[in-house]
């Protein structure tokens, strides 16, 4: 008998080498107790987190929670049903109604987590025949997405505007065209020129879809996102979105303003073939989604603890993944694995949780400690976390 | 271009990318004899793609193991 696992050795090998210089296993951490947005108990230790994309700190909002009880009081702990049978509560619509208001667009779809959002809507519009344009470094679910679905797939070099473009020019005449980009790409938290590249995409006939996963409720006047701030949301076919970030509790969605787009809940097999979300998730997310419509100030925080950051950490001399800050995301790279994940034990101990990130995940074979910040981290947990920073990083040896 | 100047176009554009200067034959595995990662992939197929101004999707990737069958489809992209 072949066994099936035999593909998984060279990743069993490596992970035991690391495991065996006596690191701390960067990816089975636990949370035992979650103190607020910004600090844990993770591994027995208090510690300040700096890695979950809590980005406007509203996993502890007493509203969202206040909601979230009632919900579960009022509609039961979940709906054992897809959203096209049985599983459409008042808080699917209400969370619908909240994004179409949030976006300021004519529909919104609610998936149980983002990662299915992608997968669904992009194997879905785009069949065979079709060709989907995509940048390289794109999210795990977009790949995924384009798996999943039977168009060509045709991928350009990251944010590179004449690669898209050479590329859109080369597909044969009368072809449906699909350009996937994210607003914020997560591993080295740096933009995309999406008004540049939207208006080509236009040009060239192509309809556009942009994740902007990693940007909503903070990027943008409105927190709608990059789109938003480039001023060209209006162009954008769909924005697909999370609940698992900025919102603060699970599920995915997609908003769009095209005419047909509510066939899509009847032959998206990722909307329909899974149970929908529990209500008190719904009732949390449109919460949340409401107030995120008016926390200018708390963006305004989370910017300045961006810029802080950034500066600080370049200051001590680390190599960070994009030359200013961009989003809420700063990539500190490192030099390889081993020291990457020496760091993050350091760190660690220091009492700060940050991401190890490492290939695949990662473009260019890059090894990432990345760090998100959140609105409700305050101007002297951003102080110390530099701190921590140094003084590990000296220990290490990186720095 | 017919397939002999093709081969001979390509045999050029894989130069840079050959760092352990790997004889070519149409039967020259990429990813095997080359050694080439998913990153020297994509920057190949790039350079291809100028080249002849064409497209390779990952879905025809797929297909093509071979320098051989990497000429052949070129030339049958080329028309």
């Amino acid at each position: 008998m072949t066994d099936l696992f035999s593909k998984f050795d060279p990743l069993i090998q490596q992970r035991q080498a690391l495991l065996d210089t006596g690191v701390e296993d960067p990816f089975n951490l636990v949370m035992e107790r979650v103190l607020s947005p910004t600090v844990a108990v993770c591994n027995g230790r208090e510690t300040i987190l700096l890695g979950t994309y809590n980005y406007m700190g509203m996993t502890f909002d007493p509203d969202v929670i206040a909601a979230g009880k009632q919900a579960l009081d009022d509609f039961g702990a979940g709906t054992t049903g897809s959203r096209v049978l049985n599983g459409t509560y008042a808080g699917h619509r209400l969370c619908e109604d909240a994004l179409k208001e949030f976006y300021g667009m004519d529909h919104a779809m609610v998936f149980s987590t983002g990662y299915q959002a992608n997968l669904g809507i992009i194997s879905t519009i785009a069949g065979k025949g079709d060709y989907i344009v995509l940048d390289i470094d794109s999210h795990a679910s977009i790949w995924d997405g384009c798996k999943m679905g039977d168009a060509e797939v045709v991928p350009f070099k990251h944010n590179d505007i004449e690669a898209m473009e050479k590329r859109l020019k080369r597909i044969p005449e009368g072809a449906g065209k699909l350009v996937v980009l994210e607003g914020v790409y997560s591993m080295l938290g740096d933009i995309a020129p999406l008004k540049e590249m939207i208006r080509i995409a236009k040009e060239n006939g192509a309809m556009v879809l942009v994740d902007e996963a990693h940007s909503m409720g903070f990027i943008g006047p409105n927190g709608r996102g990059v789109a938003e701030e480039q001023g060209v949301l209006d162009q954008v076919d769909f924005v697909i979105g999370t609940f698992s970030k900025s919102v603060g509790t699970v599920g995915g969605f997609c908003v769009s303003n095209h005419p047909k787009f509510e066939i899509l809940r009847l032959v998206c097999r990722p909307y329909v073939f899974t149970a929908s979300l529990p209500p008190s998730v719904m009732h949390t997310a449109a919460t949340s989604i409401r107030k995120l419509m008016h926390a200018g100030d708390k963006r305004a925080h989370l910017w300045e603890n961006s810029r802080t950051l950034h500066k600080g950490l370049r200051d001590k001399g680390f190599q960070l993944g994009t030359s200013e800050p961009q989003s809420a995301i700063i990539s500190v790279i490192m030099p390889d694995l081993e020291r990457g994940a020496a760091m993050w034990e350091a760190l660690l101990h220091e009492g700060l949780y940050v991401n190890l990130a490492r290939p695949p995940a990662t473009p260019a074979g890059m090894t990432l400690l990345r760090c998100s910040l959140c609105a409700e981290h305050s101007a002297e947990q951003v102080q110390a976390i530099i701190g921590m920073f140094e003084r590990a990083g000296k220990s290490v040896g990186i720095i | 271009m017919d397939r002999a100047a093709t081969a001979a176009r390509i045999a050029e554009l894989i130069e840079p990318f050959n760092k352990k200067g790997v004889a070519i034959s149409d039967a020259t595995t990429f990813a095997g004899d080359l050694e080439w990662d998913s990153l020297t992939v994509m920057d190949f197929v790039a350079a291809i793609e100028d080249e002849f101004d064409i497209i390779i999707s990952m879905n025809q990737q797929a297909e093509i193991e071979t320098y051989g069958q990497l000429v052949d489809a070129v030339t049958k992209l080329k028309g």
